[in-house]
This record gives structure tokens, sequence and C-alpha cells, in this order.
């Protein structure tokens, strides 16, 4: 078997997402090439060289891969894809933009959300906001997958010295462009890797009271986050958001601040290994996932986590 | 400008699906049935866009046993043209959706495809992204904002980082997030007048389009249980537990 691992990055460096696929890679087992497709993107092709498990990095340094344009990009993964067994990416929003479509150009099912690897044709995947695990079978010759970055522990990112060439194949749809983004800063740790996320709902009431979460999530070098509740009611920006179509995130510890703990936010944070909820209504759904329950109000018991941790 | 908007029919967002005890697939005795959240969002879409002069007619179409024809008038009572569905018994999944989309937008036209980004049923995300590789339109996924200006589709898009806006070149592929809009009911005279509007019925073999499965599912089951916690009494115990016990902080 010969997999293609499509890397994340921001062309200056890999993002760890690439390890946890490339972790999937290895649980399928075969040689592993990453392609780092960009512009500018050698250091980042340089960190994925030295990912432990990696055989072989393809580095596509193009302007028309600078953002990762969806139409672009698949058109290279699916010309370089016809040699490998698999192509893999981690379920990022780049991944889930691009690899449907690379799976279209080769006339072959894609995979979404993986899980598990049972063999190199059969995997396990969530259907129904993970209150389901479907295992499926591929028939086709090339398997196009999507890897949840969250059940595959990410390889070591020092150590390996893979080989790295390039690769000149320029491919320029032209009907695409990117006119901007708007990319929110923080010190904080990734969402969909930090060991400690707390996370706000409705329940916060305003954007101005996350900052109650912010002093707890210092101490504890966490990531914060927030339901689909707290998002739509504009409290906090999409990016933030943990659930079934935002972000899945599975941390040592997972705190539940004012979240009633819909089935769509559950999908997203339910594979943690340690849940806390706090909440005043002790009948909130939230409370039948936690570890450990609080029923209080959380203008009370924030300051006094704060304080006393 | 003609708008396109293939809809699903799901369970119903509020149910919580199981998987049957012989492990063969989810069960759905029984269960309410629906237009999916984010292809509502689609729809609604598409009327905004009507409303405002930009849109002259939005078709929808669904894929799928007769049934869907219940979600194709959910759709016209919100404000679509006219409906197709593509019926078939077969298990349908995304490829052979999207080339099934693809032979009707040969047909059709559209100058814009409006599509949810994923299904709540089998959370595939896929479609969209699919038909834009097989017809070679540009994509927008995961829309918050669509604006038409100078012959280009302007879409600010929800990505892991924030927010990403890209231009496209018309006709292109759109899939909605959940902050594109919050979709209007369909009002009782609109839902009367929905019974009225053209349902065009055709079948894959009519499109001459392949929509035979590539994957088999082999099993599903339920998801791993968390066991049931605790309810501690104070702060003072929380963060004892997970000192001690959880020895998480």
């Amino acid at each position: 078997m010969s997999i293609l691992v499509i890397a994340e990055h921001d062309n200056s460096s890999l993002k760890s997402a690439t390890l946890n696929a490339i972790a999937a890679g290895q649980a399928i087992g075969g040689d592993i090439t990453v392609l780092v497709a960009g512009s500018d993107c050698n250091a980042a092709a340089e960190q994925a060289a030295k990912a432990a498990g990696v055989n072989k990095v393809l580095v596509a340094d193009n302007a028309a891969y600078a953002n990762m344009l969806a139409e672009n990009v698949s058109l290279l993964t699916a010309e370089l894809g016809k040699e490998y067994s698999h192509i893999l990416a981690p379920a990022t929003s780049n991944g889930k933009n691009i690899m449907p479509r690379v799976a279209a150009l080769l006339d072959v099912a894609q995979i979404s959300e993986i899980v598990s690897v049972e063999s190199p044709d059969t995997f396990k995947r969530p259907i129904y906001a993970g209150n389901a695990i479907a295992t499926v079978q591929s028939a086709d010759a090339i398997k196009v997958i999507t890897v949840r970055t969250t059940a595959f522990d990410a390889v070591a990112g020092e150590g390996g010295s893979a080989s790295v060439e390039t690769v000149d194949s320029a491919h320029d749809a032209g009907t695409s462009s990117f006119v901007g983004e708007e990319l929110a800063k923080s010190d904080r740790p990734e969402l969909t890797s930090a060991k400690v996320v707390i996370s706000g709902g409705r329940g916060m009431q305003n954007g101005e009271n996350f900052s109650l979460l912010e002093g707890i999530a210092d101490k504890l070098g966490a990531a914060i986050g927030a339901s689909r509740a707290a998002v739509d009611a504009g409290f906090v920006p999409n990016d933030m958001q943990v659930g079934q179509t935002g972000k899945i995130v599975a941390p040592d510890l997972y705190i539940a601040v004012g979240i009633s703990g819909a089935i769509q936010h559950l999908a997203g944070m339910k594979d943690s290994k340690v849940i806390v909820a706090i909440n005043k209504d002790e009948d909130a759904p939230i409370f039948q996932v936690a570890d450990y329950g609080l029923v209080a109000d959380l203008f009370e018991a924030l300051p006094e986590l704060d304080s006393k941790l | 400008m003609k708008i396109l908007v293939p809809i699903k029919r799901v369970a119903d967002a509020n149910v919580k699906v199981r998987a049957k005890s012989d492990g063969t697939d989810v069960d759905l005795n029984n269960v309410k049935m629906a237009i999916n959240p984010f292809c509502e969002i689609a729809v609604e879409e598409a009327v905004r866009l009507k409303e405002a002069g930009t849109a002259t007619e939005i078709i929808a179409v669904s894929l799928g046993e007769k049934a869907c024809q219940e979600q194709i008038r959910t759709a016209l009572a919100l404000g679509a043209d006219r409906g197709i569905l593509v019926e078939t018994d077969v298990d349908l999944q995304p490829l052979g959706v999207a080339k099934a989309l693809k032979a009707v937008i040969e047909k059709e036209s559209p100058d814009l495809v409006i599509l949810g980004k994923q299904s709540i049923d089998a959370d595939n995300n896929q479609t969209g992204q699919m038909l834009g590789a097989l017809t070679g339109l540009p994509q927008a996924t995961f829309a918050s904002e669509l604006k038409i200006e100078d012959g280009k589709a302007v879409v600010t898009r929800e990505i892991d980082g924030g927010l990403q806006t890209v231009s496209l070149s018309i006709p292109a592929v759109v899939t909605t997030d959940l902050r594109l809009n919050e979709p209007r009911y369909a009002s009782l005279p609109n839902i009367m007048k929905a019974k009225k509007k053209p349902l065009e019925t055709v079948t894959p073999e009519d499109l001459g389009v392949d929509v035979a499965p590539r994957l088999t599912t082999l099993k599903v089951e339920p998801p791993a249980e968390r066991s049931a916690g605790v309810t501690v009494a104070d702060v003072d115990e929380l963060i004892d537990k997970l000192k001690n016990e959880a020895k998480v902080v």
C-alpha cells in the first residue's frame, strides 16, 4: 500500500492535524508520502520531512496553491494521487473542502471523518451526530479519506528524515480567487489540539461574560470554545464552535459552562476524557455525559473556580 | 439568474436516532422526517436572492424515494418555483447524487447551485464539492455570506481559523453554513400554493447516470457509552475531584 497524506499548513509551519492524519496512514500501513501544496511553503515541507513515519515529502510550490483554493489543489492532488492506494487528509475545513473534489475527479467515493482503521479497505466513522458508528467498506481502487484528528494520536513531529522532492505541476483552474481572510488571533492553544477546553453556552448571556472563562483558561492552559447557541447569538465568532458541524475536540479535560447539551454539541466533545458541566438547570442533558456535574449559577461558580485554582 | 437548490430528506434534527439492535442500520421506523436543516438554509438564501431581484427562478431538486416529494413541497412553500424529484430506491451516496445533479445542471443550466454543506444523517459533507469537481465549477463551501457582485459570487466562508472570502466566476456551487441566514416558516397560504407548483419526476436512468453505491455498510453500532458521573456539591469538591480523582489539573 502507498499512502498520500495532504498536509495542513500555513506555508510557514505544519499544523499538528497533519500528524494525526499520518498516524491514520500508519494504521493502514504502507509507505507514507506527504504532499505540501502551497506558496513559499518550504518551511512547512521541512517540518513535514521531520515527522515520524514519513518516507517522502512532495512540495508543490506555486502561487495557485497559496490559499489552498479547492479548485486548484484538488486538480494537483488527483493528478498525483493516481499513484497511491490511499489519499488522506485531516478533517479540517481545508480537508473537507478539497477531498470530496479529489474523490470525484478520480471517480471514487470519499470516506469522511474516519475514527478507526479496521483494515486497508474498511473503516469506522460516526453518523447521525455520533449517535451511531458505521463500519464501511470501500470497493474503489483508491480510497480518499478524511481523518477525525481526535481519534488518532499524533505521530512525533521530530525525529524523521524523509526525502523532499519538488513537484512542478501547476494547476490553476482560473475560476476562483482569494479575496481575504479574518483570522482569530489568540495566544491560547488551538481548540482541536488543546489538552484542556473550557466552553461557554447560551447561559453566558453575552460576549463580554466570556471573559469569566479567560482567567480559568489561563490557569489551566486551556482553549476557549462555545456552543452553537452562543455563536448563533453572536456572543463569540464561529471559529470557537464545538459540535457536529463545528470543531470536534477530545481533550483530557472539557469544562462546559452554561451549555444545555444539545445532540449536536455533544457530538463535538463527548469523546473528551473528563467532562465537567456547570449549569444551573439540573435537568440539562449535559449532565448525562458529565463525569462531574456542578449545579450552580455560573456567575458565582466561575469567579470562585478562578480564585481557587 | 436561475438557482438550483438540491435538498435532502432526513430524520428530523430533534430526533435522537439509534442503531438497530441487529446492527444492520439505524432505526428510522416511525421517525419524523424533514428537510435537512442546511438545505433549508440553502432554500432560504435562494428565496432572498429572488426577493432582492437577483434571481428569477428557483428549482428545488431532491433524490430518493417517492416520499422526498414532501420535502420538495416544503421548499416550494418556502418560495421555490418548481421541483424535480430524481426517484430511486437505491442507497444513494454523495458521488451518485453529484452525478445525477450534474445531469440536472446540464439540462437546466443554473447560474448558481446552493446546497447544504452536509446532511445531518450521514454527516458526509461531500456532495457540493463533488458536484463542483464533476462540472468543473468553482465552489465556496461553508458560506456565511453570499453576495452577487459584477457577475461574480463573493462568498465569506467559515473556516477553522475564522472567516475567508473568495470570489467565484458564475456559474458556481455554494454550500451553506449555519450563519448564512435564519430560514422562515412557510405560511399556510404558501403551503396551499405549493401544492399547485410543478413537480417533475425523473429517474437516474432517464438522466443516464450510474448512482450505484461505492461503499458498503457492514455494521452500524451504538457509540461507546459514557459511564454515569457524579454531582458535586460545590466548587471545592469539584477542584478536589479534578486534582485527586481525575488528576487532570
